[in-house]
């Protein structure tokens, strides 16, 4: 039974969406704890299968017995990184479900049962993306996701959002046909779909890898996953899109789709190329890195020019992503570099979730988008701002946080690979987060006008009362401006912090089943200093 | 000029062909105005890949990777599945190789996946613009963005 375990992740999200189909269109109250049991069977068994692969090594799973190399059979490899992306994934998915109970307005709850579809399918195709050891179920999973997620985005009621929707699937698109192209010329010269079958034949196959087909392959599937991912010259779909979506969509997309997406990139470079064959080309390494300097400096400066909540939130996972493809180019290749890049997927998914969930509080309780009215908010609503400040200091970079951690061994791996320029820009951009974040906790603490504020809380008190009709907790308190938000928000963005702190805390041991995976080939090994 | 055709287009005519197809497809996404016309060129895009991928699975005289066409080869207790030497830049001579009498059918199966993945994206694509057309009464994507922009500066 336990074997099947890696099969249960994707089935369970699968027959979830559909339960909830049969079930929810009939009766809205039935979508939420199918949506949950099911996302909670994928967790379980995400751990159990990523327990596994961590104590005893990578191991493969063929759906239906049909073994490679059979033609097309669909294979699972699950090792030690794969393992905690599927973990945090199933995490995230979980804690953005548990925000998403209480619909943001009563037009929206037409749509309960169709947002939860969409929210269960778009976790099968992330788990399935992380999970899947054939590169051309790769791209049929990345469409799933993307599919998915047009249909998150453009199911706001926002006006815009629509268009955001709409240009976020015309860029997914070409990003996954780029992949998709990729992966023919890799067919064509190799004669393989499976990963690993694929890096054996690179490995032992001179006249192969040596090729300009296997070159033009790993080149335009590089630049099909930068695309997806949002990175810099290509981010052009993320910030609208995130921003104009609904909060419920927001929290998990923003944290899971583009990170998927350098997991994608640590993939197709480490188990399909392998490391040898990316880092054999001088040259690529100091381009990436030299892109991915502008990319964080580019996303932080934009970043700073914001005044929308969320927008300033994109615009830095825009420069998040920098941090991510630059570590894990750094040369040589470089371990503290790969780990940190990899070790700030994990981390990052937690600090964006956590920011997420604040920003859609803000905006679905207080109904507050915009920086400066968040005037004296930290008096208001206590326990969101704690969890908004462990979020903040984590995106700055303060110690018992995971964002200390992993820009740690970034910059450690920036020095090692003597790639200075990625350290200074880390460091600055580090600062422009302390900037941007310090002037936000200077409003919501201290509030420019109080007397203002009030007028502001009155107006939106008054919008947003039938919201609060509900509300169970706090019966008493509905002449009071200070209001905490609801349980259900609470509860995921309390747990949000409290794993960036774990995240953090356990870095050890989670940088040492990272490193399990990188060892660096020993021909290697020889470059490094 | 001719020799230029006859030697390099000629031999890779359908690599050409894919090529002018996709970049039509990208430049129709990327300059056109109407919404409409984007998706046409996304759908030339994606339809330019599939004949790229049909087009790797074709062998010169080689027949449907179909048993009953085995023929010949039926004696030869080889299995007439995909073969890696096949697609490698030195492919083994026919005779010697059953499998280089039947074309690829792997990168055909192959699409027929990603055509469905295709369709998929391009429904979604009509129902946004259905959407989109509701919502602001235009296609055009300047009058869009106009639009867009007055809304913003109201709010």
């Amino acid at each position: 039974m336990l074997e099947q375990l890696p099969a249960v992740i994707l089935l369970a999200p699968l027959f979830g969406a559909l339960l909830v189909g049969l079930l929810g269109l009939r009766d809205r109250r039935a979508c939420f704890p199918v949506a949950f049991a099911s996302l909670l069977i994928a967790l379980a068994s995400a751990i159990g299968a990523g327990m596994r692969a961590f104590t005893g090594g990578a191991y493969d799973y063929f759906i239906g017995g049909w073994e490679e190399p059979l033609g097309i059979g669909i294979v699972l490899r699950i090792d030690t990184l794969n393992g905690l992306v599927l973990i945090a994934i199933a995490v995230v998915a979980v804690l953005a479900l548990i925000f998403t109970i209480r619909p943001s307005s009563e037009k929206d709850e037409g749509k309960t049962a169709y947002f939860y579809i969409l929210f269960l399918l778009l976790c099968v195709g992330l788990f399935g993306i992380t999970i899947t050891g054939d590169a051309f179920n790769l791209f049929v999973l990345v469409e799933v996701s993307a599919l998915t997620s047009y249909g998150l985005v453009a199911i706001g009621s926002s006006r815009r959002c629509k268009m955001a929707a709409f240009h976020y699937l015309l860029m997914g698109t070409v990003g996954a046909s780029f992949y998709l192209l990729g992966v023919g010329y890799l067919y064509l010269k190799t004669g393989s779909l499976n990963m690993q079958d694929i890096n054996t034949i690179l490995a032992t196959n001179a006249v192969v890898s040596e090729s300009p087909g296997v070159t033009t392959a790993f080149i335009l599937i590089l630049v099909g996953i930068w695309i997806k991912m949002a990175f810099f010259p290509l981010y052009g779909w993320l910030p609208n899109a995130y921003s104009y979506c609904p909060s419920g969509s927001a929290c998990l997309l923003a944290p899971l789709m583009t990170k998927v997406s350098v997991y994608v990139m640590i993939r197709v470079m480490l188990s399909v190329f392998g490391l040898e064959w990316v880092f054999g080309h001088p040259g690529w390494s100091d381009l990436v890195v030299w892109l991915a300097v502008i990319a964080i400096l580019a996303g932080s400066i934009m970043a700073l020019a914001q005044r929308e909540i969320k927008r300033m939130l994109c615009y830095l996972i825009v420069a998040e992503i920098g941090y991510m493809v630059g570590g894990a180019w750094l040369n040589d290749p470089n371990l503290w570099g790969l780990t940190g890049a990899f070790y700030h997927i994990l981390a990052d998914a937690m600090m964006t979730l956590c920011l997420f969930l604040t920003a859609g509080i803000f905006f679905k309780y207080k109904g507050i988008s915009e920086i400066a009215d968040l005037d004296g908010i930290f008096k208001k609503m206590p326990l969101t701002s704690i969890g908004f400040v462990i979020g903040a200091l984590a995106m700055i970079g303060v110690p018992p946080t995971c964002g200390f951690f992993s820009k740690f061994y970034l910059i450690r791996g920036g020095i090692e690979g003597g790639q200075w320029e990625y350290v200074a820009a880390l460091l600055i951009s580090s600062l422009v987060n302390a900037v941007l974040f310090f002037r936000i906790f200077e409003i919501a603490y201290f509030g420019k006008k109080p007397a203002e504020g009030h007028d502001h809380e009155h107006n939106h008190e008054h919008e947003h009362n039938h919201e609060h009709e509900h509300e169970h907790e706090a019966p008493a308190q509905t002449t009071l401006p200070a209001r905490e938000a609801p349980l259900s928000a609470l509860i995921p963005l309390l747990a949000a912090a409290a794993l960036i702190l774990l995240v953090g805390i356990f870095n050890g041991q989670i940088v040492e089943l990272i490193r399990v995976a990188f060892e660096i080939p020993s021909t290697l090994v020889s470059n490094l200093r | 000029m001719v020799e230029f055709f006859l030697n390099t287009v000629k031999p890779h005519f359908n690599f050409w062909v894919y090529v002018i197809l996709m970049m039509i497809g990208l430049w129709s996404l990327i300059a056109k105005n109407n919404l409409i016309k984007k998706m046409m060129g996304l759908a030339i895009f994606q339809s330019a890949i599939i004949l790229f991928y049909v087009s790797i699975g074709v062998k010169d005289g080689a027949t449907i990777p179909v048993l009953e066409h085995y023929g010949d080869y039926a004696e030869k207790a080889v299995p007439a599945g995909p073969d890696v030497s096949a697609t490698e830049s030195s492919p083994a001579p026919a005779a010697s190789n059953p499998a280089d009498a039947f074309a690829n059918p792997v990168p055909h199966v192959l699409m027929l996946t990603a055509i469905v993945v295709g369709v998929a994206t391009l429904g979604v694509a009509l129902a946004l613009c259905e959407m989109i057309f509701k919502e602001f009464d235009t296609l055009e994507e300047d009058e869009l963005l106009r639009k867009i922009k007055a809304l913003h500066d109201d709010a």
